[in-house]
């Protein structure tokens, strides 16, 4: 690991103003993903500010009856918190399906959002990867590309963004509140990850020494009743093939009031499945739309040689959750 | 920097770079906690910091000042070993024992979270808080831990005796 400096900011405008003037800061958080970047020489900082004391570690409940999660929350917190549990409890099978428990003890709610692509090409600096070294070009796109995107990539990039928590979030309108330089600023958490395009090297619409300081819920009675589904190479510990969170309402004639889905593991960010929707909202909760509905989603992807699987999957999946929650008592 | 470590006040000064894991078996010569992967995976650095397991290796030193940990070499009461300590032993929860004591760590948070009803991704319904933790819930929430020899049927059978206990 290469040498940096240590400082702990006094407040989040001076951890904004730390990182903001200097090319080489990064922000510490719970530093799961970071540090060991950083020991892959794929992370660089000549400055870490820690930024874990400088953001609220509390949930809290909103008048207008949402939820406000600070940025320093851990995700460990988060998964086992009452309201989250009852409320949406999505979002907590989805953190309890990412990482282990010792991880989920360190990492907190802005930097799960912040964590890296695990491209296996991104992680190894003998590799060529546009997004840890713009032009350099990608070795994934006709190497191994098993577990990376299905939709949204770009010639440059076919990274996925990995958080589970992320696709809940998705799936449920959050907000990230961001403090920067020139004041704050909300962004709807599926505005904040990019598709690559041509610069793969933003993860992310934040600009140079914005922080997340929370992530806003909003009161959504439909996430009551929703459900993560994650499928992987193994039981636990293990990041997304592919994963839905989903939440869906059905009235009395078996009509879809409302639904909501997100997909992981399939894109750059949490791909909220906006056709899906459209083509569910209004019609019948049957497998047999659900499945059209899944396959009116994923008319948009672009498959690799060796992820097509993922498409087929993504559909099994999508009907599968959805079922799950149509059926369930 | 100030780290509490088994109960003891340690003052020393650390590179930035230095983890925990290496800040205790380094400078402190605290050895039990083990080095595995060094990257977050395999949980043989597992140590509890104010309580909360932890892999060590992926801890800034810096980011923990003042911060109270336990290792493995704090469990035992004297010559008493801790009860998962004598689980493991009475089961035979090992071979080579170089997860061990990471495992032993991680044993020990993973009960006292079941009893605050923290679920786990085998927790069908999240509405409850009494944990029973039967073997699917035990290995799920032990899978931060690698066992190279895989010792596993025996460590759950320890963790699941304690659990019960």
């Amino acid at each position: 690991m290469r040498p940096f400096r240590y400082e702990r900011a006094r407040d989040a405008a001076a951890a904004v103003e730390l990182v903001s003037r200097e090319p080489g800061a990064a922000f510490l958080a719970g530093g799961t993903n970071l540090v060991d970047l950083m020991k892959l020489d794929v992370e660089r900082p000549d400055l870490l500010v820690d930024v874990t004391q400088v953001t609220s570690d509390r949930i809290e409940r909103l008048p207008d009856g949402g939820v406000r999660i600070g940025a320093a929350v851990r995700n460990g917190d988060l998964a086992a918190d009452r309201t989250i549990r009852e409320r949406y409890p999505a979002l907590s099978q989805a953190l309890l399906s990412g990482a282990t428990y010792q991880l989920r003890n360190l990492a907190t709610t802005g930097g799960n959002l912040m964590q890296r692509t695990r491209c296996v090409y991104f992680q190894d600096v003998a590799k060529p990867c546009n997004k840890r070294t713009p032009g350099a070009g990608c070795a994934a796109r006709d190497g191994y590309h098993r577990g990376l995107a299905v939709l949204g990539h770009s010639p440059s990039c076919v990274a996925t963004q990995p958080s589970d928590m992320a696709v809940a979030l998705a799936a449920f309108d959050a907000t990230v509140r961001v403090q920067g330089r020139g004041g704050a600023r909300e962004i709807a958490l599926t505005d904040l990850h990019r598709l690559p395009g041509d610069e793969p090297q933003r993860d992310t619409v934040l600009e140079r020494g914005e922080l997340i300081v929370a992530v806003d819920l909003p009161a959504l009675p439909i996430a009551a009743r929703s459900r993560y589904r994650k499928v992987r190479d193994r039981a636990s510990y293990a990041f997304a093939l592919v994963s839905v969170a989903a939440a869906i309402d059905v009235d009395g004639e078996g009509a879809v009031r409302d639904v909501r889905i997100a997909l992981g593991g399939v894109a750059h960010k949490p791909w909220r499945a906006t056709l899906a929707e459209q083509a569910l909202r209004g019609g019948e909760a049957t497998e047999e739309s659900f499945a059209r509905a899944a396959d009116a989603e994923l008319s948009r992807a672009q498959p690799l040689p060796d992820n097509a699987f993922k498409v087929t999957l993504a559909r099994d999946v999508i009907v599968r959750t959805l079922l799950d929650l149509v059926e369930q008592p | 920097m100030a780290l509490r470590v088994n109960g003891t006040e340690h003052v020393l000064t650390v590179d930035t770079r230095t983890t925990l894991l290496d800040a205790l078996r380094e400078r402190l010569g605290l050895t039990g906690t083990k080095k595995g992967c060094d990257r977050g995976q395999c949980g043989a650095c597992t140590i509890l910091v104010d309580g909360r397991r932890i892999t060590g290796c992926l801890a800034l030193a810096v980011a923990h000042q003042g911060a109270s940990i336990v290792t493995i070499e704090g469990l035992a009461d004297g010559d008493e070993l801790h009860p998962l300590q004598a689980a493991f032993v009475e089961h035979d929860a090992l071979q080579c024992g170089y997860c061990t004591p990471g495992q032993i760590c991680s044993a020990v948070a993973m009960l006292d979270e079941a009893r605050r009803g923290w679920p786990s991704a085998v927790t069908e319904d999240l509405a409850v808080t009494d944990i029973v933790l039967d073997d699917d819930e035990i290995r799920e929430r032990m899978s931060g831990n690698l066992c190279r020899c895989a010792a596993y049927v025996n460590i759950v059978a320890a963790v699941r005796e304690q659990a019960a206990a």
